[in-house]
């Protein structure tokens, strides 16, 4: 691998490139008219103009982009998280176009990317899973039927979905009724498949998720898990490893469902399995995330592991380590900062004035001051990864930084995190999906008062 | 005459309401999607929805006109 293409833009094709330049391996780096200005795009040994600003016509463009990595000589193609990452389709064509694909084989993204074919399989491995539908409900009577079986509240989930959208919670039949019409529709539009299906909901729960790698030698390790339970709008806020208030014995057992998931699909290169974990620690299979996480940099600072090396070279055919080898030390948060209000969460785009962090942090950000984020695409703008020797002391240096961090020029969740991280649930340990928006609540009447 | 312009660039997720309907100030009329975000468009007076500008799963700019309202 002399020179490699990264399907993707902001702060993953950034890091993908760090890592490259360490390893000698030179970039192409695609880019929408929008974003011909932000970092990666010069940073990249090459950059190609890839089309206008909408995704679908420009970083979803899977046969315009394999065409020119050959055009440029590329060997291989990185996807990032999001856009084409999960799209089984793309990389067969990758593949058949005599390119090497970094990420799992196109039959298990296939596999795993249908959530109720994923469920199914993870029954038959013994891997358990949340309680609800074998198949997809396709009425809205049947629905009503498997939600009595199931008993209220229910989640109803898009089978082709992810990233947090087409799902929504519904406590009754009522809400169900509401909802049913609306939620197929959405998997339509987002997806292109109306296949929804039920789960239980599970009050109090956290999300915890560990990260596994395979290689092409039938050798498959975790890397430990990352709570991921700090969320909005059913998306990940803040993510630490070790998961806090998690004991040791359940760690591990987590950890062994994981290998066991990854391994009844032969599992290949990076990917992340989801859990909910209950409040007596019982834990179900959520999905399973065929690619690089965007909180991957949680797993490399406790491990010391450059997933996007482990990524290439088991692509190359190279061996992972064994188990034994990896190993977890000290404690690592990740806070994603979004230009969004702090309180709405409405997306603000805008052109970042000025950007000053604080100390002592990773910083994986796709803008420097001065660059524009755009409407067209996710408003995340940066990763702020803080390590420390434990708990303890990465919490001190996250409200140290976040003490002197500031962006002008759009609405960020700055403040948020500024006030959540000193709050007693957060630095508790003791906290679920639900309690950031519990939270919030909590400090709406307060300052209402 | 009336129009709802789009407050920000995203993809018409879905439309409410059909030509000749009705609608009263405050109703949700389509809901745009940016930046993974649902943003629902709602009517700030009432009137009858004259003529719809866009189609489902198209990209919108900002300021680009959304629906135009008659009498």
């Amino acid at each position: 691998m002399n020179k490699i293409l990264i399907a993707n833009r902001g702060e993953i094709a950034r890091r993908i490139i760090r890592t490259c330049n360490k390893l000698g391996i030179q970039t192409v780096a695609i880019h929408s008219e929008a974003d011909g200005d932000l970092p990666y795009v010069s940073e990249a040994t090459e950059h190609v103009l890839i089309g206008p600003n909408p995704v679908v016509q420009s970083y979803l463009q899977g046969d315009k982009i394999i065409e020119a990595a050959k055009a440029h000589g590329a060997s291989a193609i990185h996807p990032g998280y999001g856009l084409l990452s999960e799209n089984a389709e793309f990389a067969r064509k990758v593949e058949e176009a005599g390119l090497i694909f970094i990420g799992p084989a196109a039959d298990i993204i296939e596999k795993m990317g249908d959530k109720i074919e994923s469920r199914r399989t993870m029954i038959e491995a013994n891997v358990p899973v949340v309680p609800g539908t074998e198949n997809g409900v396709a009425t809205l009577e049947e629905a009503i039927k498997e939600a009595e079986a199931i008993g209220y509240p229910v989640m109803l989930k898009a089978s082709a979905g992810g990233g947090g959208i087409g799902m929504v919670r519904c406590d009754s039949e009522q809400a169900l009724s509401q909802q049913f019409v609306s939620v197929k529709n959405r998997a339509k539009a987002y997806f292109g498949d109306d296949i929804v299906f039920l789960e239980k909901f599970l009050p109090n729960a956290r999300h915890i998720e560990v990260q596994i790698f395979g290689d092409q030698h039938g050798n498959i390790i975790h890397l430990f898990e990352r709570n991921c339970s700090v969320q909005r709008r059913n998306q990940k806020v803040i993510e630490e490893s070790p998961s806090p208030n998690l004991p040791q014995d359940v760690r591990e057992k987590l950890c062994e469902a994981a290998v066991q998931a990854a391994k009844a699909v032969a599992y290949t290169n990076a990917g992340t399995v989801e859990f909910i974990v209950d409040e007596n620690n019982e834990f179900y299979f959520l999905e399973m995330n065929t690619r690089l996480q965007v909180e991957h940099p949680v797993t490399e600072q406790v491990t010391g592991l450059d997933l996007v090396e482990w990524q290439l070279k088991v692509s190359n055919g190279e061996e992972l380590p064994a188990q034994t080898e990896i190993e977890s030390a000290g404690h690592a948060i990740e806070y994603r900062i979004y230009a969004e209000d702090p309180k709405t969460f409405f997306p603000s785009p805008g052109t970042l004035e000025k950007i000053i962090w604080g100390q002592d942090a990773r910083i994986e950000s796709g803008y420097e001051q001065g660059n524009a984020v755009t409407p067209f695409y996710d408003p995340m703008i940066s990763k702020i990864i803080v390590t420390g020797e434990d708990r303890i002391d990465a919490l001190r240096k996250s409200q140290n930084f976040f003490n002197h961090a500031t962006i002008a020029g759009v609405k960020t969740n700055i403040p948020l995190f500024h006030e959540f991280i000193e709050s007693p649930e957060f630095v508790s340990g003791d906290y679920a999906t639900s309690t950031l928006s519990n939270w919030m609540e909590k400090s709406k009447e307060e300052s209402g008062l | 005459m009336k129009e709802v312009k789009a407050s920000m660039a995203g993809t018409v997720l879905n439309i409410l309401v059909a030509e000749g309907d009705a609608v009263s100030a405050g109703q949700a009329i389509l809901t745009l999607e940016s930046m993974k975000m649902e943003i629902p468009v709602e009517a700030e007076a009432g009137g009858k929805v004259e003529k719809i500008h866009v189609e489902v799963g198209g990209f919108v700019n900002e300021e680009d006109t959304l629906i135009t309202f008659g009498e």
